[in-house]
């Protein structure tokens, strides 16, 4: 007679697909058909693993309107990302929800976009690439990971960009370095306009500190500590220019060189297990 | 069925008011509502006030001198027949009593527990004129309402047939929870859509089990199901689904209830060190979350010293649950004194049985850290009263040179919440003041004719009653308007 249950307007956030990109790092496409349609380049999710699970955000990589799914890239870090990614084609995400935050401010820009991504973040990075590529900006992108096998997502990348720099710390792809050398070697040689930056917050602060030496605009995406991810509980606020912002509804990207990075890494480490 | 047989010219309550005299009724000390010992209650998350006997409610029922004028009527913001409940305690008809209740509130079990009395309905009770203990009217409340739970009287089923009519709710608080079952009742289709993955918005994040049981609140939702509202969760309006969308889906009005957001932090240096935090965030965390819950995924922030910043409700739920945590010293620190704490008397009553400390004139000015930015100390001004301010509460002045340092592991900071910013962000032409609340007329509509709002993303940040009454005054519009335009 009537539906004893609470009915998500959703579909069950059946996972349709799993691909394995290394070890610890995972591509699972979700179905989530409101959420393909409604997101943007920037948009990201908060989901939960369990009935007991820990809500936790998650940038979109892709989204496919027809097929009603999206695409989310997790690495294996801690408790609830292990538990996400042991999860196999077939099993669903107990919650999702989203699209959340801001989109991307993306236009055709006065030169050359530089989308940098370092490891995982290259994964939001690309709706970037992609939508940047559309408004008719010529983009150079620049990868960057530890070694060859953690570079993901590289042809889907290549397709919207105008030219890719792989930089790796052990030189196994591309050249050997840091993402900054990659980002510096660009600016130097042609008219920058914007560099967007994704990645681990060290990663994001050193990208900063260079494009402030050249003076070029930059925007990071930040991946602060969320719980409800719907601007109630502040875990994610982060000081932004001497204020305090919040990522999930402020944000997440920010003017780069407005981030104060060192609280911000600090406060990625509040639960960290202590000694 | 109506009138005659409930109102206060119904022959039994006439005879219920000639069996005893005034005298005697006023001979009667208000009962005492039972409650677990605080060495115990501290140690779980049990909650607090057990209730009233049926003896006991029966006999607070017979203080009630059923005036021909009956002020604390006035003193409710949804104006409950409250001595036609208490009667109907008093003759033992407990499920009238939990049906007068029904007609006008949504939410009986929760409002018994939740709302300020002593500055509501009790502050108007006659007994208080006669400078007497007012009738117990909030735990009469709460035993009608549990009894008519416990019996499965169902009082919400009066779903009138349907109009054809569909409207959509923002948000599954108090003030959505009470449109909603309205709407039912009115014959209109009702879709309630919540961004988080529960429904009940701040009675489940917010309100700890210790004070508001889940199951009261679940007993709630089950009785608004039962009258044909849906609910969806996961599903954040401006963001999953758009305006835009809810139009498409043939959706005819809008109620708006999406409650308080961002948490407001005092702006003094430290304030993002970790271990400090906003209530919102400490009290989600636990209630919403299960954090620091066997099994549960979600850490809990925890220590030994825990400093709550803020005077209300708030802030002793989330100083009571920093006991419950496991904290030896858990503080409230007040930049007012105790008699301008917005808080309910017993909240603070409780929380002192459970060995809170007060720190009252007392503001926080500075947050210091260890060398890995966890919090050590909190540097407060001593305070004293100076003139009233805009509020009529004496404001508090620094006294100078009067600094402290005290040690904490751990602060909650609990003063206050900004609206929530997503659906003023996201809906276009939807006025909003210039503090981001959303601009509504007396009818509770916005300046678009079909989105009517109500509840703390109007009022900024206000009580569980003030949002439900907010919820049923705009239920009122809302169907008036769509009916006359059919």
């Amino acid at each position: 007679m009537y539906l004893c249950v609470v009915e998500p307007i959703t579909t069950m956030n059946r996972i349709i697909e799993k691909t394995h990109f290394s070890e610890n790092v995972v591509k699972l496409v979700v179905e989530a058909p409101e959420v393909a349609k409604a997101r943007k380049a920037g948009h990201f999710v908060i989901v939960r693993c369990g009935e007991n699970g820990e809500r936790i955000p998650l940038t979109i990589a892709q989204a496919d309107v027809n097929r009603g799914t999206i695409t989310l890239v997790i690495q294996a870090v801690g408790h609830s990302t292990r538990k996400i990614c042991a999860l196999e084609a077939g099993d669903t995400l107990t919650d999702l929800v989203g699209p959340l935050g801001k989109a991307t401010d993306v236009g055709l820009r006065n030169g050359t976009v530089v989308c940098c991504g370092g490891g995982v973040g290259i994964a939001p990075l690309l709706p970037i690439v992609q939508a940047m590529k559309a408004a008719g900006n010529r983009v150079v992108s620049v990868l960057a990971a530890r070694n060859k096998d953690l570079i993901i997502l590289e042809d889907e990348i290549r397709a919207s960009s105008d030219e890719v720099i792989i930089m790796t710390d052990d030189g196994s792809a591309g050249r050997q370095g840091l993402v900054t050398a990659g980002v510096e070697d660009v600016i130097q040689r042609e008219n920058v306009a914007e560099v967007v930056a994704i990645g681990p917050a060290v990663m994001m602060k050193f990208v900063s500190l260079l494009t402030k030496k050249y003076n070029v605009p930059t925007v990071c995406s930040l991946n602060t500590i969320m719980v409800d991810g719907t601007g109630m509980c502040g875990a994610c606020r982060v000081n932004v220019g001497g204020k305090t912002r919040f990522v999930c509804v402020d944000g997440p990207e920010f003017d780069a060189h407005q981030v104060d990075f060192d609280e911000m890494i600090m406060r990625m480490r509040a639960y960290d297990p202590q000694k | 069925m109506a009138k005659t047989t409930q109102g206060r010219d119904a022959e039994w309550r006439e005879e219920l008011r000639a069996a005893m005299t005034a005298k005697e009724r006023t001979a009667i000390p208000r009962t005492q509502m039972p409650t677990l010992a605080p060495d115990v209650r501290v140690t779980n998350n049990m909650e607090v006030n057990s209730g009233l006997s049926r003896e006991q409610a029966v006999t607070e029922a017979t203080r009630c001198l059923d005036c021909p004028t009956p002020t604390c009527v006035e003193g409710c913001p949804v104006g409950i027949d409250i001595p036609g409940f208490i009667k109907n305690i008093q003759r033992g008809a407990i499920s009238d009593a939990a049906a007068v209740l029904k007609r006008t509130s949504a939410l009986p079990a929760v409002c018994g527990r939740v709302c300020p009395q002593e500055k509501q309905c009790e502050s108007r009770c006659i007994y208080t004129k006669m400078k007497k203990q007012p009738v117990a009217i909030g735990y009469l409340e709460r035993f009608a309402a549990d009894s008519a739970a416990a019996e499965a009287v169902d009082n919400s089923s009066e779903a009138a047939e349907r109009n054809g009519m569909k409207v959509a709710v923002v948000g599954s608080g108090p003030a959505g929870l009470s449109f909603a079952g309205d709407m039912a009742k009115r014959g209109f289709e009702v879709d309630v859509f919540e961004a988080l993955h529960e429904i009940g918005g701040v009675l489940k994040y917010g309100i700890p089990e210790f004070r508001l049981p889940n199951s009261v609140v679940d007993a709630e939702l089950d009785s608004l199901r039962r009258a044909g509202v849906r609910f969806h969760t996961d599903t954040v309006i401006g963001k999953t689904l758009s305006y835009e969308d809810l139009l498409n889906d043939g959706f005819s009005g809008l109620f708006v209830a999406s409650g308080a957001g961002l948490p407001r932090f005092i702006g003094i240096p430290g304030e993002n060190y970790i271990g400090v935090l906003s209530s919102n965030e400490y009290l989600t965390r636990i209630n919403l979350m299960g954090a620091g819950r066997q099994g549960y995924d979600t850490p809990a922030p925890t220590g030994r010293r825990v400093a709550v910043v803020g005077g209300g409700n708030t802030a002793m739920d989330s100083v009571r649950t920093a006991r419950r945590m496991g904290a030896e010293r858990a503080m409230i620190i007040y930049r007012r004194s105790e008699a301008e704490m917005p808080a309910r008397i017993e909240e603070v009553h409780h929380a002192k049985e459970e060995g809170v400390e007060f720190l009252t004139l007392c503001n926080p000015i500075e947050y210091k850290a260890d060398e890995r930015g966890r919090v050590r100390s909190v540097v407060v001004q001593r305070m004293e009263l100076g003139e009233p301010d805009a509020s009529g509460r004496r404001s508090p002045v620094p006294v100078e040179g009067a600094i402290e340092e005290i040690d904490v592991d751990l602060v909650i900071v609990s003063v206050g919440v900004s609206p929530n910013p997503l659906i003023p962000n996201s809906i276009e032409g939807l006025d909003v003041t210039s503090r981001g609340t959303i601009c509504v007329d007396d009818n509770l509509r916005t300046s678009i004719p079909v989105i009517f709002a109500g509840g703390d993303i109007v009022r900024g940040g206000a009580t569980v009653i003030l949002a439900m009454g907010d919820g049923r005054r705009a239920a009122a519009s809302m169907a008036a308007q769509l009916l006359n335009n059919e």
